[in-house]
């Protein structure tokens, strides 16, 4: 026999055939007997929960169906971004709600964005009294709870503001904002709209209708972004080639503005303004109570806790990255561009996707004001009405579920591109 | 000093100047004013806009706090003793803070409550700060029932017999630990089932003949306010950190049904709001347990409170896991400790330090989330306050109220921020 099979036979381990003890004493089986277990107490828990589930619907003399989701609503919804009347169906209804959410959502991320970025910059700031200020909006906001903001700015929208007949009259006590333009009353906000003179129509798309005139805006403004890209990428080809770098921004305004301005005019675009007619305004976009209420308070609330996400944002970069931007010969708005911004935008936007993922989720607190969303029709009303309790809740958590979802795969796809590449 | 220098060198002052004042406009507030306030046109028009918000909210709300009237019966004579000036009618708060703070909790019984918050004072004490004797944990250990006892009453021997459970199952792992360690384990966890499932029943109502103690019973339906803040605030936040560290182990695992488990579950818990979950512990649980249990409606919110907070906490906490360095693994494993040894003696310690501002502002969150209960008819702050505005005494009455409730929140929200600053700063070994 050869030494190295010597010594193989010597530092093998002792053969030894499998014994039952193994599965609870070596560590190789161990794990496998542990989930199997586990799996087995898993399966027992749900077989009881769903035995009792079917039990419980046959001694109720129901079934498990989605069918009401086809039966007729019967009840009305104030805010409507799509048809909607009080004869259509129940999932019609649910489909109102979730755009009702998902406007929402997008107008209080928007508003917390801009506030949290202002405020967590100023609270940074060497002005002692502004960083003060900033500090007492985050710490009032971040440690009074949601629900009671909403309820206090309803509550301002209702009793604090203006009936519409105070703008009555020669003398009214209450006047409209901005040259006539916006009125804010006890009844609702009512702000312009765009109208059209030539307007394109309506096109069907599965259970919407978008307006083909808007579609077409849309488009043509993304086109417009897409030219740009193009053309500030082409000049810094030329940059890298020639070291001189073509102005472009001239170029820029035409490419982005000048082909939506075109299609404006061309509809006849212009802005019909409210006007106050009987006991109530007419005209312009009417935007209720609850959506104020609900904007506000989930806009202003997550204002804070974005403002705490962002002045850490900038914080964590450490300042001998400025100081080696100025050693470069770098100016101060081009290191803040070039090499803060990219840095603390890696600390930034995990924390605050996942804040958009609480507005989303918290919108659900619709119900405080009568805002009509998803929970209010789909999870209110309607399971109300149809006794629907098991599957209306059922699909309203998958709708939100994939919602949230859908928000921290983005998140995800960003973080992997943005992540530090480390060897 | 020699000759030669003191004639050369003539203008060398051998007196020191007596020292001046800096001039005015580089010294005392002058100076903090330029640099703090006007270092520029900028700034000059932030301070300028934040003193005229500052003013504008001082005159909107400024007379109107400062005309307040705390004795009054009724919105109406509240506005007659005001006589058409604005103020504010804080005597809802004078008439109805006890119902604010402990909803229809019968009045005589208010110390229980009370003292069950002093308590957790004294049963927290310990465990915030080390500097105390670790007797005292013992009293932590059980002040649970103790708390049950104080808030529900009922006979004394219910919770008693809960506790003698946990009793069994120590026990049980000692006497068998000799024999076999593993069927210690398994002991311990089948010793405490037995006796909840087949005695604990039994010595309550023999003991409850033999010796009926206990306090008055308060039916559940009577909590509110505050107090059921508290109470499901206090009870999710503790049971939700172990159940969040054992959740963000198992995701952590290398055993991939159990993770997969964890992942599933965590992600449901974190893609759902939290009112879909009340709704599902009021509406749905019918459905779920077997026909004809019913069980009350404060526990299930805890239930549901605690699942959620957990799956949010083991998020913080898998944060925390992540930051440690490979090496401290490896570190354990080098020193031939078992999985559950290192982690309590090596990672936990270390993940948790890292995770403490993420786990408070779970906590914080959680407090807050309380007032969602609300929505499924318990008596919470704000739902209070919609009962005392439909009363006819106090019609159409807001700020006050929620002035009141926002209050206390804040003060309980600040309080834990500020603690867990502190706890930062002492926890801090590293000298960044």
């Amino acid at each position: 026999m050869s030494t190295t099979s010597d010594l193989r036979t010597k530092s093998a381990p002792p053969k030894r055939s499998f014994e039952l003890s193994m599965l609870l004493y070596d560590q190789r089986y161990r794990s496998i007997t542990i989930q199997v277990f586990f799996l087995f107490l898993l399966m027992l828990f749900a077989a009881w929960l769903i035995d009792n589930t079917v039990n419980n619907l046959r001694a109720l003399g129901r079934d498990f169906s989605f069918a009401f989701l086809n039966a007729p609503a019967g009840y009305d919804i104030s805010q409507r971004p799509i048809e909607y009347n009080s004869q259509m169906t129940h999932g019609r209804a649910a489909l109102v709600g979730l755009l009702n959410t998902l406007i929402l959502a997008v107008m209080a991320c928007v508003l917390a964005t801009v506030l949290g970025v202002i405020a967590g910059v100023l609270r940074l700031s060497n002005n002692w009294i502004v960083g003060r200020l900033m500090t007492v909006y985050v710490e009032v906001f971040r440690n009074i709870p949601t629900l009671l903001w909403i309820l206090i700015f309803g509550a301002i929208m209702t009793e604090a503001m203006p009936a519409p007949s105070a703008f009555r009259g020669d003398d009214p006590a209450s006047r409209m904002l901005f040259n006539d333009a916006v009125a804010i009353t006890n009844r609702g906000v009512w702000v312009p709209s765009i109208m059209f003179l030539r307007d394109l129509g309506y096109f069907q798309l599965g259970p919407v209708a978008p307006s083909i005139t808007w579609v077409l805006a849309i488009a043509i403004v993304a086109a417009g972004i897409w030219a740009n890209k193009k053309l500030i990428d082409h000049a810094t080809r030329v940059q890298n080639a020639t070291g001189v770098r073509p102005k472009t921004w001239w170029k820029s305004i035409l490419i982005l503005l000048g082909p939506i301005a075109l299609y404006f005019f061309a509809l006849g675009a212009h802005l019909e303004y409210p006007e106050l007619r009987g006991f109530n305004f007419a005209g312009g976009t009417h935007l209720r109570n609850s959506l104020i209420a609900m904007w506000l308070g989930l806009g202003i609330y997550t204002g804070a806790f974005i403002a705490e996400i962002v002045r850490a944002g900038i914080l964590a970069i450490n300042k001998g990255q400025t100081e080696a931007a100025f050693a470069l010969g770098l100016q101060p708005g081009k290191t803040m561009r070039l090499v803060i911004l990219p840095q603390a935008l890696r600390v930034i936007i995990p924390p605050l996707i996942s804040n958009y993922l609480n507005i989303t989720k918290n919108t659900s607190l619709g119900l405080a004001v009568g805002y009509m969303d998803l929970r209010s029709t789909l999870g209110g009303i309607t399971i109300n009405q149809t006794g629907r309790e098991l599957e209306g809740m059922l699909l309203m958590m998958l709708i939100y579920l994939a919602i949230s979802l859908a928000i921290s795969g983005a998140m995800n796809v960003y973080n992997s591109r943005v992540k530090l590449k480390e060897r | 000093m020699s000759n030669i220098e003191s004639q050369t060198i003539a203008y060398v002052r051998d007196t020191m100047l007596p020292e001046q004042d800096p001039p005015l406009i580089e010294s005392g507030a002058i100076k903090w004013l330029r640099e703090n306030l006007f270092s520029g046109w900028f700034n000059t028009l932030l301070t300028l806009l934040s003193l005229v918000i500052i003013w504008w909210s001082v005159a909107a709300i400024g007379p109107w706090l400062w005309n307040m009237v705390w004795n009054a019966g009724s919105l109406r004579e509240c506005r007659e003793i005001l006589a058409g000036a604005e103020g504010a009618c804080f005597a809802v708060i004078n008439d109805r803070w006890h119902q604010l703070l402990f909803g229809f909790y019968p009045p005589a019984l208010y110390w229980r409550p009370v003292l069950a918050l002093v308590l957790l004072f004294v049963a927290l004490a310990p465990i915030l700060f080390p500097d105390l004797p670790r007797k005292l944990l013992w009293f932590s250990a059980i002040y649970p029932f103790v708390a049950y006892h104080l808030l529900w009453g009922g006979s004394v021997w219910l919770p008693v017999g809960a506790a003698l459970g946990f009793v069994a199952g120590a026990v049980a792992f000692v006497l068998v630990r000799r024999i076999n360690g593993l069927a210690a384990i398994f002991a311990a966890v089948l010793a405490p089932v037995f006796w909840w499932l087949f005695l604990a029943a039994p010595f309550d109502s023999t003991m409850s003949s033999v010796l009926p103690w206990g306090l008055e019973f308060v039916r559940s339906d009577r909590f509110g306010g505050f107090l059921i803040s508290l109470v499901i605030g206090i009870t999710g936040i503790s049971l939700s950190l172990p159940l969040g560290i054992l959740l963000a182990l198992g995701r952590q695992s290398d055993m991939v049904f159990l993770k997969s488990v964890c992942v599933i579950f965590i992600e449901f818990i974190r893609g759902v709001p939290l009112i879909t979950l009340l709704f599902t512990a009021s509406l749905l649980l019918n459905y779920f347990l077997p026909p004809g249990t019913s069980f009350d409606l404060i526990l299930r919110v805890i239930i549901m409170v605690t699942l959620f907070a957990a799956a949010y906490m083991a998020e913080v906490i898998r944060g925390g896991l992540a930051a440690l360095p490979r090496g401290q693994y490896e570190a354990a494993d080098a020193l031939g400790l078992d999985y559950w040894k290192a982690q309590r003696l090596i990672i936990m310690p270390q993940a948790l330090k890292v995770s403490i501002p993420g786990i408070v502002n779970t906590f914080i969150g959680l407090f807050k989330d309380t007032t969602l209960v609300v929505f499924i008819g318990l008596l919470d702050p704000i739902g209070l306050s919609n009962a005392i505005r439909a009363s006819t005494d106090w019609q159409g009455i807001y700020w006050e109220l929620f002035i009141f409730i926002g209050v206390l929140f804040f003060v309980f929200c600040f309080g834990i921020s500020r603690y867990s600053m502190y706890l930062e700063r002492r926890l801090k070994t590293d000298h960044k």
